[in-house]
Order: structure tokens, then C-alpha cells, then sequence
């Protein structure tokens, strides 16, 4: 088999598994994030709601930036690596090239 | 690469390092509190995200008029980073929207037209990584539709009933909150230049291994 016939291949399968794992996950969450709130009859200070109820904003903060850095973090890693891989062949090759010549 | 990429890139890490500081002398927002800092980030992400797409769009568009392979190594460096501020936006969006509207997710204009435009440039790097010999010239169609998401994706929130603040709140923001907002905004595109450089270069390199490959093989 070609590799042009591998790719196609490869390249079916993995649409294949996007859209099974976009019908599976997609709907529910949908249905989800559109069910309406309770309706309300009547007010409760803050103070007096169960913790779990409370939503403190802190860990929502933290947690924002630490995806922020962490996402920023392992691009910059992931360009660097990728960066690294690139140059360590180019200089295998020019290497290989040159004992061409030599020889 | 670039003289000034190192100095830049030093400038950048000081900048990044006060961010967290700069933020906390910002004021506390009057409704939303301390969740409202989240914004700081969460803006211009999103306007780099649209910088991103638009830098991807335009030189894919480039790339397809006149098949200039510099136009090809822009648009896959943006469209990279395209779909790292997008996630950025995504997911910090979110977070704040579960404290300050009760809901992690609504689907409004402003929000699923983003999704949606993050998903096309998902589709893009998806297209360039297994799509085979030709899918650059494919892939650059895909950006096009991205590019011409984005001036959707700004004025959504002005055209659409959206709980979505409006694009009216950066130009009115006070001194004491607008500093810290353009200081990150400022680092964040400092940021963006500096890994399209990087970016642009792995691609530069990428070719040179190419055109190494043939050399051995003949």
C-alpha cells in the first residue's frame, strides 16, 4: 500500500472517531448546559447556603491561570522540542552529506 | 532569526513574571468581584485569538493567489497559535461565566461563534497533519472560512441578545482597571510575536530538512 493510500486511510479512520465522539459527547452536553435553573420563590443570604452552594471565585481564578500557564508552558515546550528534533536531523543529514562527498 | 528575539524574549518573561501583580492592584469589579480579574487574560487572548485567525486567513488567502511558501509557514504559525489562545479563551471564559452568570456554558452568538471558529482552525492543523500531499492548498480554504468568522465573532455581541458583556467595556474601562488590562494585553502580543517567530522558523527548518532528504536520496 502507498503511503498517499496510508494517509487517506489514517486520515478516514481519524474523522471516523472525531465524529463517533462528536455525536456520543455533543448532544448530552448540549442538553446539559441548556437546562433552565430552578425557579426561584424565595431569597436566601449567602451566609446561610450550604458551602458547596457558596462558589467561592478564588479556585475559579487559580484554576483560569494555571490553564493559561500551563497551556502557554507546553506550547512553548512543545515548539521547542519540536525545534530541537528538526535541527538535530538537519545536522545528521549535512553530516551524512558531507562523508558522501569525502568519499 | 531576529536579533531582538532574545532581548524581546527577555522583555517578554519580565512581563510575564509581573502580570500576577499588575492584576492584584487592579480594583475588585463591583458585581463580580474577584472572578472579574479573570478577565485580564481572558480578553486579550480572545483578541489574539482573532488576530490569529485573521493573520492565518489572510495568508492563506496569500498563499493560494500566488503559492509563496512564506504565506504557507505564516498561515500554519497563526493557526497554531490560533487554537492556543482559542483553548485559553475557552476555557477561562467558562470559569468566569459559572460565577458571574450561574452558567458554565450559554449557547449565544458570541460564544458558539468562537467555538466554532476555534473547531475550523482545529480542522485546519487537523488537515495539515494527516490530510497527505496537497493538503496545504485544502487547508488554506479551511482558513478562509476561519478569517471570515472573525469580524462575526466581534460584533456578535452588539447585533445578538447575549449576556455576553459588549465590546463597550474596554474603551470605558477607569484608569486603575484599563493599566493592568492593556499591560497584559500588551505582554500577550508581545507573547504572539515571539512564537510566530519561533514558529516560522521550525516551519523554515522543516523545508530545509525536506530539500536534505532529496539531496541524500539522489
Amino acid at each position: 500500500m502507498g503511503r498517499h493510500a496510508i494517509m487517506i486511510q489514517r486520515t478516514r479512520f481519524l474523522i471516523g472517531i472525531f465524529l463517533l465522539v462528536f455525536s456520543l459527547v455533543v448532544p448530552p452536553v448540549v442538553a446539559w448546559a441548556q437546562q433552565p435553573g430552578e425557579q426561584v420563590d424565595e431569597f436566601v443570604p449567602i451566609s446561610e447556603l450550604p458551602p458547596e452552594d457558596q462558589l467561592p471565585a478564588a479556585p475559579l481564578l487559580v484554576s483560569a491561570y494555571a490553564c493559561v500557564v500551563l497551556a502557554l508552558g507546553v506550547y512553548v515546550w512543545s515548539v521547542g522540542r519540536r525545534l530541537s528534533t528538526v535541527q538535530q536531523e538537519i545536522k545528521r543529514l549535512e553530516l551524512e552529506i558531507k562523508q558522501d562527498i569525502h568519499n | 532569526m531576529s536579533t531582538l528575539f532574545a532581548p524581546a524574549s527577555g522583555l517578554c518573561a519580565i512581563m510575564l513574571a509581573a502580570t500576577p501583580f499588575v492584576i492584584a492592584s487592579a480594583p475588585y469589579e463591583s458585581t463580580m468581584g474577584l472572578v472579574q480579574k479573570i478577565f485580564y487574560y481572558h480578553v486579550p487572548s480572545a483578541w489574539l485569538m482573532m488576530l490569529a485567525a485573521l493573520v492565518s486567513g489572510t495568508s492563506s488567502g496569500f498563499y493560494l493567489f500566488n503559492r509563496k511558501l512564506s504565506w504557507d509557514r505564516i498561515a500554519v504559525a497563526s493557526a497554531e497559535l490560533m487554537v492556543l489562545f482559542g483553548a485559553i479563551v475557552l476555557i477561562t471564559g467558562p470559569l468566569w461565566g459559572r460565577k458571574a452568570w450561574g452558567v458554565w456554558w450559554q449557547w449565544d452568538a458570541r460564544l458558539t461563534s468562537s467555538l466554532t471558529t476555534w473547531m475550523i482552525f482545529c480542522a485546519y492543523l487537523i488537515v495539515r497533519r494527516f490530510g497527505g500531499i496537497g493538503s496545504e492548498k485544502l487547508a488554506a480554504g479551511l482558513a478562509l472560512f476561519g478569517l471570515a468568522n472573525v469580524p462575526f465573532i466581534y460584533v456578535s455581541v452588539n447585533y445578538w441578545r447575549t449576556i455576553h458583556p459588549t465590546t463597550n467595556v474596554v474603551p470605558t474601562l477607569p484608569l486603575s482597571m484599563g493599566g493592568p488590562f492593556w499591560f497584559c494585553a500588551l505582554t500577550l502580543l508581545l507573547l504572539y510575536m515571539l512564537l510566530m517567530q519561533l514558529r516560522i522558523r521550525l516551519e523554515e527548518q522543516r523545508t530545509q530538512l525536506d530539500d536534505l532528504y532529496l539531496a541524500v536520496d539522489k
